[in-house]
Formats: C-alpha cells, sequence, structure tokens
C-alpha cells in the first residue's frame, strides 16, 4: 500500500488496538493509528514473541548487552530488562560498552552509559581500544585518514565485544541491530559481491561456533519504532552521528531504505525475508574457521584482521588489510577520482564491516 | 578510423585513418582529451579508438572492435547456452529500446551468417534458424496520442523490412489481447483490471506479467520455439535489486539466467553481459541502429526508486551493475534454468554435448515445484499447507493462497469480497495456473500415500 496521508482533522482519532484512547501516532511498520500505551505493548509484545519464537535465551543465561549509548542499545537495556522482569526470562543482564577513543562522540555517549547503568541497575564494563590494541580511533583516523577507518573500529569492536564479554563471563552478547541495519547489510552484500556473508547476515543468532555467540532481538524492530519508543519513553540516550562516518558506502544502502521506508514501509522486512530466501548452495566456498597465529582469536586466515590491520598501523603501513591483498605486504587498492561531495567508494572487500 | 557522419554506411570509412575532427556528443570519454595515453584501439591497436567500454581509460576501442566485442558477448551467451539452433524459430520482444535493436541486430546478423553458409554448402543439411519480431502496443494503458503510436510503429516496420534477407514476420499487437476477446472489450477489461490495482508498483508488475503471457501466446500461436528479450545487465541488476525489496529472493535466482524455461515456450537473455551504456553506445556510434523512442513512461513507485538507486551507483562505480549480476549469478538456479533437452539430431552433436555439460544437476525438487499464477515464480515449500487447505473445490481455484506473498500484497486486492470480480478479469491463463498449480501438488502427494488408500474413502479428499 501507497503511504498516503489521512486527513489531519482534530476530530476523534481513536487508537485501533483499544478504540478507547485518541491515537497518539502512527506505526512506521504497519501505519495503524495507536495510543501510547498500546503502542508501547505492541512493541515490547513483538520483541518478546520474537526472542521466544527463536530460542534466543535459556534461563540462568549472562547476557552482555551491547551498549554503545546510542537509541537502539538503551531501547535494548530498557525493553531486554522489562520483560526480563514481565516474563520471568531469568536472566543476569549486563553492559558491555566499547571505548574506541573518539573525542567530542564516545566519551559523550559513555556518559549516557554510565547513567543508563544507575537508571536501569545493570552493571557496567568498558573496554577500550587504546587498552587492547594500543591505539585510539582518534589516533587511527590521523594516520589513515576518513576513508577506510569504519573499517578499523568494526573490525576491532568486534574483537572488543568479544574481549569483554569473556572478562564478564557471559553466555552471550546481544545487540541493537534492528530491521533497518539488517536490510542494509544485505543490500550491501549484494552490491558487493560478498555471496558468503550474504548467507549468514540474516541469522538471528550468529557466532555459535565461535568464542561468545551474538543475537540480535531487534532483527525485526523499525529504526524509526525504536525512536518512537525511546522518545516517548523518554529515555536517556546519545543521538550523535559517529563523527568519522559520513563517508560510509552504507550510506548509499541507507539513504535508499529511507526513500523505499516512506513508499512501502513492509520493504524494509521483505528484504530481511529475501536475505533469508536467497537460494545459495551450501557447498559454496565458505571460509574455513581457524584461529590467528598472533592472537589465538577466531580467524579464517593466518592471521585474524585485527592483527593484520594493527601490524599496517604500528608499521605505518595504513592500507595493510585494505582492499585486495596477497599475503600481508601488497597493496591492491587503484585511485579512484575522490570527489569530495559523493562517499567514499571503496568496492574492495573492507573487512568486517558486517556483523 | 571511421568518419563522424552518423549516417555514413559505406564500408570504406570504418578503415581509413582519417584523424577526428568533430567531437561525439554520446560517447564517454573525450578522445582528444588524453595526454598520454595511447590514441590507439587497445583491441586491433591500429584504428583511433572512439569511445570508452566500461572500463573506462582502459578499453578504448575504435567502433569495428567496439561492435565485435558487445556481438561476441552475445555470441557467446547464445553458443554456450544452446539458446539458438538450426531447427528453431525465434521470436525477438522488440520494444524499440536500444536494448531491443542492438539483439534485434545481432540476432539478424546470425541469422544472415547462417543463411550465407547454407547458401554456400550444397548438402543444405543445417536448415536457418526463423526469426519473428513481436512489438506489443501497450498504448490503451497510458495517454499517447494516436499519431504518436502510428509512427513509432510505422518506424518500427521500416526497421524490421530492413532487415531483409532473410524477411522476418513482424507482430504489431495490442496488450489487450492477452484476452481472448479483444477490441473494446479488451481494452475496457484491461483498464478495470489495472484500476483494480491499488498499489503502483503493482500495477506496474502486473502489466509486465500480462506482456511475458502475451508474447507466449504469440510466439505458441505461430510455431516459434524461442522467445529472446533484449535484457541487458542493467536491467537485470535493478531486477535483483527490485526483486530483493519485494521480498522475492527466493525465486530471484530463476529470473536472471540465460534462459528460462518454465515457460511453454523458453525465454533466452543473449544480452546479459552488455551493459546498458555500452548498448546505447553503439547505437549511437551506428547510425542504422535506429531507436524508436516511445514509450512506456519512467516507473515509478519501487520499480522508479530501484532504477535512479542503481544510476547513482553506477555512476560512482561504472562496474557494480556487473558485480551485483554476478552476486545474483552466484544463487542456486532452477531446473528450468536451461534448455530443454535437444533430441534434434540435426543440431551437431557437438553443440548437443555441449549443453548437456552445462545442464544443472537437476536439485531434486523437480517436479514439486509450484509457481504463483500471476508472476509465475517458484513458490518456497512453506506454501505447499496453504494451498493445500484451499484445495475444497476446483471451480473457484483459491488464487490468494496459491499466489506468491509479493504478489498477494501488491497486487492481488486486500479485500477478500473483491477478490470473486478481481479472478474474471484476469486472463485465462493465470486462471489455469492457479488450478493446476494446486492439482500439480495434490497428485504428487497422492501418488505418495496412494498405496495406503481404500478406494471408497476418496471422495472425501
Amino acid at each position: 500500500m501507497e503511504a498516503d496521508s489521512k486527513p489531519k482533522k482534530s476530530g476523534a482519532r481513536l487508537c485501533c488496538v483499544c478504540n478507547q484512547n485518541r491515537a497518539a501516532l502512527k506505526r512506521p511498520k504497519t501505519l495503524e493509528q495507536i495510543c501510547r500505551e498500546c503502542f508501547y505493548a505492541v512493541f515490547e509484545e513483538e520483541i518478546h514473541q520474537v526472542i521466544l519464537e527463536n530460542q534466543l535465551f535459556k534461563p540462568g543465561d549472562r547476557i552482555a548487552i551491547g551498549a554503545s549509548g546510542g537509541k537502539d542499545s538503551t531501547v535494548l537495556a530498557y525493553v531486554l530488562s522489562e520483560l526480563n522482569r514481565r516474563h520471568n526470562y531469568g536472566l543476569d543482564l549486563f553492559l558491555l560498552s566499547v571505548d574506541e577513543g573518539i573525542t567530542g562522540y564516545r566519551d559523550d555517549s559513555l556518559e549516557t552509559v554510565k547513567r543508563n547503568e544507575l537508571q536501569y541497575g545493570l552493571p557496567l564494563k568498558i573496554v577500550s581500544y587504546k587498552d587492547l590494541y594500543g591505539w585510539t580511533m582518534d589516533e587511527i583516523v590521523k594516520m589513515i585518514g576518513l576513508k577506510n577507518n569504519c573499517t578499523f573500529c568494526g573490525v576491532f569492536r568486534r574483537q572488543a565485544l568479544d574481549r569483554g564479554a569473556a572478562l564478564l563471563k557471559v553466555d552471550k552478547v546481544a545487540t541493537g541491530h534492528n530491521a533497518d541495519d539488517i536490510a542494509e547489510t544485505v543490500l550491501l552484500n549484494i552490491l558487493r559481491g560478498d555471496i558468503a556473508r550474504l548467507s549468514r547476515c540474516t541469522s538471528i543468532i550468529t557466532g555459535e561456533d565461535g568464542p561468545i555467540p551474538r543475537c540480535k532481538p531487534f532483527k525485526y524492530t523499525y529504526e524509526k519504532e525504536i525512536v518512537m519508543y525511546a522518545y516517548f519513553k523518554k529515555l536517556d540516550y546519545f543521538s550523535t552521528e559517529c563523527i568519522y562516518s559520513p563517508n560510509a558506502y552504507r550510506g548509499f544502502a541507507r539513504e535508499f531504505i529511507k526513500d523505499l521506508e516512506r513508499i512501502r514501509p513492509r520493504a524494509i522486512l521483505d528484504i530481511i525475508k529475501s536475505g533469508e530466501d536467497f537460494r545459495i548452495s551450501t557447498t559454496t566456498k565458505m571460509p574455513e574457521q581457524g584461529t590467528c597465529e598472533r592472537c589465538g582469536y577466531i580467524s579464517s586466515q593466518k592471521w585474524c584482521k585485527a592483527c593484520v590491520l594493527l601490524e599496517g598501523l604500528n608499521r605505518g603501513l595504513p592500507k595493510l588489510g585494505i582492499g585486495r591483498t596477497q599475503g600481508l605486504n601488497s597493496d591492491g587498492k587503484k585511485d579512484r577520482k575522490r570527489d569530495s561531495r559523493t562517499p567514499s567508494i571503496e568496492s574492495k572487500q573492507c573487512g568486517s564491516l558486517e556483523f | 578510423m571511421a568518419c563522424n557522419s552518423s549516417t555514413c554506411n559505406s564500408s570504406g570509412c570504418y578503415k581509413g585513418y582519417e584523424e577526428e575532427e568533430q567531437p561525439k556528443p554520446n560517447t564517454k570519454a573525450a578522445v582528444n582529451g588524453g595526454n598520454s595515453c595511447q590514441n590507439l584501439c587497445v583491441k586491433c591497436k591500429v584504428n583511433e579508438p572512439v569511445c570508452c567500454g566500461i572500463g573506462g581509460e582502459n578499453s578504448r576501442f575504435c567502433k569495428d572492435c567496439f561492435k565485435n566485442n558487445l556481438y561476441g558477448k552475445f555470441k557467446q551467451a547464445v553458443t554456450y547456452n544452446a539458446m539458438i539452433t538450426p531447427p528453431d524459430k525465434v521470436l525477438v520482444a522488440f520494444s524499440g529500446g536500444p536494448s531491443s535493436r542492438v539483439v534485434l541486430q545481432f540476432v539478424h546478423e546470425m541469422q544472415y551468417k547462417a543463411q550465407k553458409n547454407y547458401d554456400a554448402n550444397k548438402d543444405k543439411s543445417l536448415p536457418v534458424f526463423g526469426v519473428g519480431v513481436a512489438f506489443i502496443d501497450e498504448s490503451s494503458t497510458h495517454s499517447f496520442t494516436s499519431q504518436h503510436i502510428e509512427k513509432a510503429i510505422e518506424d518500427i516496420r521500416l526497421i524490421v523490412s530492413n532487415l531483409a534477407p532473410p524477411s522476418k514476420e513482424l507482430f504489431v499487437v495490442p496488450i489487450e489481447s492477452i484476452f481472448s476477446s479483444d477490441g473494446i472489450d479488451g481494452k475496457e477489461r484491461l483498464k478495470e483490471l489495472l484500476d483494480a490495482v491499488s498499489d503502483v508498483t503493482g500495477k506496474e508488475d502486473l502489466l509486465s506479467h500480462l506482456r511475458i503471457l502475451l508474447l507466449q501466446k504469440i510466439a505458441s500461436e505461430n510455431g516459434y520455439t524461442r522467445i529472446v528479450l533484449g535484457s541487458c545487465t542493467s536491467r537485470i541488476a535493478c531486477h535483483v535489486i527490485s526483486a530483493t525489496v519485494k521480498g522475492q529472493g527466493y525465486s530471484l535466482s530463476a529470473d536472471i539466467q540465460y534462459v528460462d524455461s518454465r515457460w511453454e515456450i523458453p525465454v533466452v537473455l543473449p544480452l546479459r553481459d552488455c551493459p546498458a551504456q555500452e548498448l546505447n553506445t553503439l547505437c549511437s556510434l551506428d547510425g542504422s541502429l535506429k531507436i524508436v523512442e516511445l514509450l512506456n513512461g519512467p516507473c515509478s513507485g519501487i520499480n522508479g526508486l530501484v532504477s535512479s538507486f542503481v544510476k547513482v551507483l553506477q555512476e560512482e562505480n561504472p562496474s557494480r551493475e556487473c558485480t551485483i549480476v554476478r552476486t545474483a549469478g552466484k544463487l542456486t538456479p532452477f531446473h528450468f534454468n536451461r534448455v530443454p533437452e535437444i533430441h534434434d539430431s540435426n543440431v551437431p552433436s557437438a553443440t548437443r554435448r555441449h549443453q548437456k555439460r552445462y545442464t544443472l544437476k537437476p536439485n531434486g525438487s523437480l517436479s514439486s515445484d509450484s509457481f504463483c499464477p500471476i508472476c509465475n515464480s517458484p513458490l518456497k515449500k512453506s506454501n505447499f499447507p496453504s494451498s493445500l487447505r484451499s484445495h475444497g473445490s476446483q471451480q473457484n481455484p483459491d488464487l490468494f493462497a496459491s499466489a506468491c506473498s509479493s504478489c498477494q500484497f501488491q497486487i492481488l486486492p486486500k479485500d477478500p469480497s473483491l477478490m470473486e470480480e478481481f479472478l474474471s478479469l484476469l486472463p485465462q491463463q493465470m486462471i489455469t495456473k492457479a488450478k493446476h498449480g494446486d492439482q500439480g501438488n495434490f497428485s504428487l502427494l497422492r501418488e505418495q500415500i496412494q498405496e495406503f488408500l481404500f478406494s471408497d474413502g476418496e471422495n472425501e479428499i
């Protein structure tokens, strides 16, 4: 259905669920008119159903919630503790935060997480790039510039989360990836030719054969609805974009999905469905899993990506691990004309941007 | 090098070494701008280049080599997939646009060469394949003036008549002929049908489903054995994205292969490896490739959005379309994505062996694929139970239950009370499919349990 606007009369527009209260909003997912209370209820109930149907948790699990201070992780922490209470999941919840060392951005959002610790009563652990790798993102960007910085950050963050989770001795990590994120990832993997990732990126639980499994309870939750929930509930969150992100290739997919949502809201879920349904042969060459020789982390190559990137940083070779490389010492990146207006262009395998 | 006159056709032109004078308005890179680039065609290293392939500066071709490069891709697709063999009669779907024009030209050239060989050959063992052209007149769905349409049809007739010998039959068929009754009735019915679809994208997609059904009808009624579409890389890339966006990830791999035999008359895509940009360049370089600008207006809704998205991506990286198609090409095709086996002894055994080699291993689910009656996309097994439930009466096939989720959402009416009427507006071919689709599954099931059934229990099933 096309999203057409209903005439905005001030007459009684009732919530379509309870038919009693006045509708306060239109649900971005379904365009239904709904009151606040019913919105909270349906939002929380849908997530509860996703948790049940996909058996994300079991009683007694210790769960680390990846907390950045942003809206997704704040709402996740809030909703999970609420559902844990309401439905007796029996979970031990923790907040796990990663400090990438981005001044003006991360230090502010960490303040938010520290407040969340108090507000939700969930113990917080912070792991920093500086401690783990010896580099902050500010230092990294100073060295490599504004292209490919998301590659470094993404790779490092994944390991950081795993290390933090190990320190907390948790059974699973829950992240706030929402439906929009996953739809973007599906599109990105098609655009970049990554069939192996395409087959994995819609899974709600990943890394079951790795150190710590991760799950995405928000897999079918729309970003707009998360924002609405946080807004109406007046949740405390940090709402600025990372200062280094404007050039990410993901921006293309994000723009497109925003436009798509305007015409047909359900398209986001349809993309995820397509991603789940793609006929990808199980004999497609999947990376073989081993361990990194340098740090012991899970890796499909001799060295894990984080070690490769770190090596590059430490040796003053910022392009190491970026672009198509054979071994550790060649740089296959072609120069492209850079237009300062368009986002950066890398069409190469740029490390694990995906989750 | 080739002279710049767009209408010059003299063969001497291609061989000359004259310098370029006028700039070519439609080619991508300016030849004269080159600083240190060698001003020679990268392929023959003899002539001066006039245009670039999508590889940019590294693929500067002269006109001949550019065309041969494209023709080579076409030829390879045809032979590799055994698309056209001597006993075939091939119907080329012609819309007037550049891809259509090029595929028609290339098919013609292939036929022409085959004819020459036949004439020169004493024993006349291999017949030349036949070629027909079909143009579907969709003027009843939009508001071009009849003058405009008539002129376009005139131009098309001229184009086709110039592509002789060998001569080709042209079919100009209005879209409403998909219904068994045409004329005013057909127009009205079509209008009612399209009006019954509220979603803009659904309307466009329904029209394209009708289009392919009509092509099938023309081909089948006139003895054609293949339908050739000019779908190029760019179009396929757009289809990959739009199918993903519509939730059709399962059936996507069926639509983008070289061969699609789920139809009565197999449909082939010989220009699958040719980007639109190169086809456009070819048409602008070669004056004889006239395009008939119609036609159906820009797409809106999801299709239009996807089209502009892919365009943006393409501008940022010229090989993006190819990457998209290559990625989608790694999805597992279906068993019907190859030409039906060739049993004709007239076909060289080398071709038959070759085709066999590239036959996909059937993936076991051979006969139990069911298809959406509207868009003919293969349905995932999870649809099975719903079609069983609906197998109440064979008189009124439950259209909703047997359709794919995308058609359920964007084409079929939301209000169940309108379904009956909608059913009556659909062309017969879709209704028949809805009936048989169910039946296929059911009889397969029955086969499996046959031995346990008592004959007197039959009526209850």
